[in-house]
């Protein structure tokens, strides 16, 4: 696909119920690559623009579950395989010693993944951004609420879009360069 | 939601969680200021000087004892634990109340956390960093500590998984790491906004390093609420395994004294309990010099101090039911014990530990005390020298008189104990006071979502 001159458009509001409404909005006249931007989480927003469910659960799961069974394992294969000692016949497999370091390997397990799943999920760390190129995104981390719609969405075109943002009502619509 | 986010509920009377009248931006400038825009005040440079000062002597206290072995600290046969486990019992439940308010009240949906869950993780972080120097400095030869993990080497040996210290191993370093996971994540989105506010290019850069190009996108607030939460809900247990395991290191023995079931919930309590007056002994005099009453309120402080007083009266339980075992089961050696605990050599220490956590603690029932900043800050102070007694108290009087009459000893503390001991209070110190002058030390993109206007209102709903 050939790379559209600009990234997109970006649209500022006031408020998060200004930028829930644009972003349900916009979703409804059937843009689907679109991104809000706010200082604080707002659950409708992400809800509006489409993006209902996270996958971080399920990463956490898998993470907790690798660390609880890998935890386990190590424990069973070092003291009961690869260095057994015997100690007046008491069971190898001894498993409710075993216990309390499943368990924090479970929780290590699944907090390494939680943290370091959501920053992949994100595409965290991400050195550069288009978004950045408009002066006044700064706010959106203060006091701002932005939208922005790709220009490679594929009802995208350069007047409609922009006719269509000043009609949400926003402080400024912008162009926001690769 | 259970409660008024705001807090202003005009039934309950009770100060607000935030003054009234911020907005995203107030909000946002005054918490960044601190940071970026704020002069350095004299106040500071002499706090942080005390505590660097403290920490070269904590430095000096270690060289030597590198140099010349844990014999230059009071510990010999039959009181080897001494001071360093006494202070690592005592950091690591500091470290606690920063858990608990950060994991636990952000579960139970009580907003009002909000202002004071930053600094409190903060707080855990330096706390388990100062507990975690006492065991290694504790091994002899700390130099090889990562025997502690398992590894595969040369010697073809392996850990001891039946044994609780190395249980205690895994909680604490699995806490730590998960309490840095948790504080970092928790900064994430603040570290863009003193990205986009800093005005000099190296602070810009930095943030913006740390901040890892977080630009507040609904998908990653998305991903980032959920697994925050889930951290969370993961700290909850770990928060009560890791105490539970410090007290297993005493409980699976069979010394008397050690040997009991009630030290897990009785550690667990005592920990927050210690916990919340370190809370209260940063909060208050942050919240006077920074002037951040408005958000660090005296709602605050009155729920801290509630919080104080139960679990202060957990721990009056824990001892009751000692002593009340102690007679119940009537062996000899334990009934030993506990008389040699009332009234031995160590007695005075044992009924000042009473004092401190037991008796002083109780005017917290009296609403006027908990609207003295002055008399909450003094009951703090009182309480954290209560649960360092306490744990002297377990440590040494439970080891100095056991079976054998022989072999009984005492144990003081040398000059080296009390140096690395108040270095370590100084390192502590230094990072908090290094920690408030980067960071911001209240969350500001959670303080953002307790005003008024971050509500969307129902046509968006």
């Amino acid at each position: 696909m050939k790379r559209p001159p600009i990234f997109g458009l970006m649209a500022e509001f006031d408020s998060p119920t200004e930028l829930a409404l644009a972003a349900r909005k916009a979703y409804e006249e059937g843009y689907r690559r679109l991104d809000a931007y706010s200082p604080f989480p707002i659950e409708e927003v992400s809800e509006a623009i489409g993006f209902g469910h996270s996958r971080v659960p399920l990463v956490v799961l898998v993470g907790g579950l690798l660390g609880g069974i890998g935890g386990y394992l190590m424990q069973y294969w070092i003291s009961a395989l690869n260095y057994p000692i015997n100690v007046a016949g008491r069971p190898l497999n001894s498993w409710p010693a075993f216990i309390v370091v499943t368990f924090e390997m479970t929780i290590l397990g699944a907090a390494l993944f939680a943290v370091f799943g959501m920053l992949a999920l994100n595409r965290l760390p991400m050195p550069y951004h288009p978004v950045f190129n408009v002066e006044r995104f700064a706010f959106a981390s203060k006091d701002r609420f932005f939208l922005c719609i790709y220009a490679d969405d594929r009802k995208f075109d350069r007047a409609q879009t922009e006719k269509f943002l000043a009609g949400l009502n926003p402080k400024n619509v912008s162009e926001v360069p690769h | 939601m259970a409660e008024d986010p705001t807090g202003q509920a005009p039934r309950t009377g009770r100060p607000p969680v935030i003054a009234p009248g911020y907005t995203f931006a107030t909000v946002t400038d005054k918490i960044s200021a601190i940071v970026l825009s704020r002069r350095t005040s004299m106040g500071w440079v002499v706090g942080f000087g005390v505590g660097f000062i403290l920490t070269m002597v904590l430095l000096l206290a270690v060289s030597y004892l590198l140099v010349k072995g844990v014999g230059i600290w009071g510990i010999d046969i039959p009181v080897a634990w001494g001071f360093a486990i006494v202070n690592f019992v005592w950091w690591i439940g500091i470290g606690h109340a920063g858990t608990l308010i950060s994991a636990i009240l952000l579960l139970l949906n009580q907003p009002w956390r909000n202002s004071i869950n930053r600094f409190a993780e903060a707080m855990t972080l330096f706390a388990v960093m100062c507990a975690g120097m006492f065991p290694l400095l504790h091994l002899g030869r700390p130099w090889l500590f990562y025997w502690l993990f398992p590894y595969p080497n040369t010697m073809q040996v392996w850990p001891q998984f039946r044994s609780p210290l190395v249980w205690d191993v895994f909680a604490v370093s699995t806490y730590f790491t998960v309490s840095l996971l948790f504080w970092f994540v928790g900064l994430i989105p603040d570290l863009g906004t003193l990205r986009d506010r800093a005005h000099s290019r190296f602070a810009r850069a930095a943030y913006g390093f740390l901040a890892m190009g977080w630009r507040g996108s609904a998908r990653h607030w998305k991903n980032y609420e959920s697994a925050y939460l889930l951290l969370a809900g993961l700290a909850t247990p770990l928060v009560v395994s890791v105490h539970t395991v410090v007290s297993f290191d005493f409980a699976i023995s069979i010394v008397p004294g050690w040997h009991t079931t009630i030290f897990p919930p009785y550690f667990v309590a005592g920990a927050i309990y210690s916990g919340f007056a370190m809370v209260l002994v940063i909060a208050i005099p942050i919240r006077k010099y920074y002037g951040l009453g408005d958000m660090i309120t005296m709602r605050h402080l009155d729920n801290s101090a509630k919080i104080m007083l139960v679990t202060g009266l957990i721990v009056a339980y824990g001892y009751l039911i000692e002593g009340f075992m102690t007679w119940y089961k009537s062996e000899d050696f334990d009934f030993f014990m506990m008389k040699n605990r009332l009234m031995g050599p160590y007695a005075p220490l044992y009924w000042a530990l009473i004092f401190c956590n037991i008796l002083a603690p109780q005017v917290l029932w009296s609403r006027r005390v908990r609207q003295s900043v002055g008399a909450l800050f003094t009951i703090s102070i009182v309480v954290l020298i209560g649960m360092w007694l306490e744990r002297f108290v377990i440590v040494i009087t439970s080891l100095h008189r056991d079976f054998l009459t022989s072999s009984w000893g005492m144990y003081y503390p040398t000059r080296w104990d009390w140096l690395t001991f108040w270095g370590t209070v100084g390192f502590f110190g230094m990072s908090m006071y290094l920690f408030i002058r980067f960071l911001p030390m209240i969350s500001i993109f959670e303080m953002r979502t307790l005003l008024p206007e971050a509500e969307v209102e129902a046509e968006a709903k």
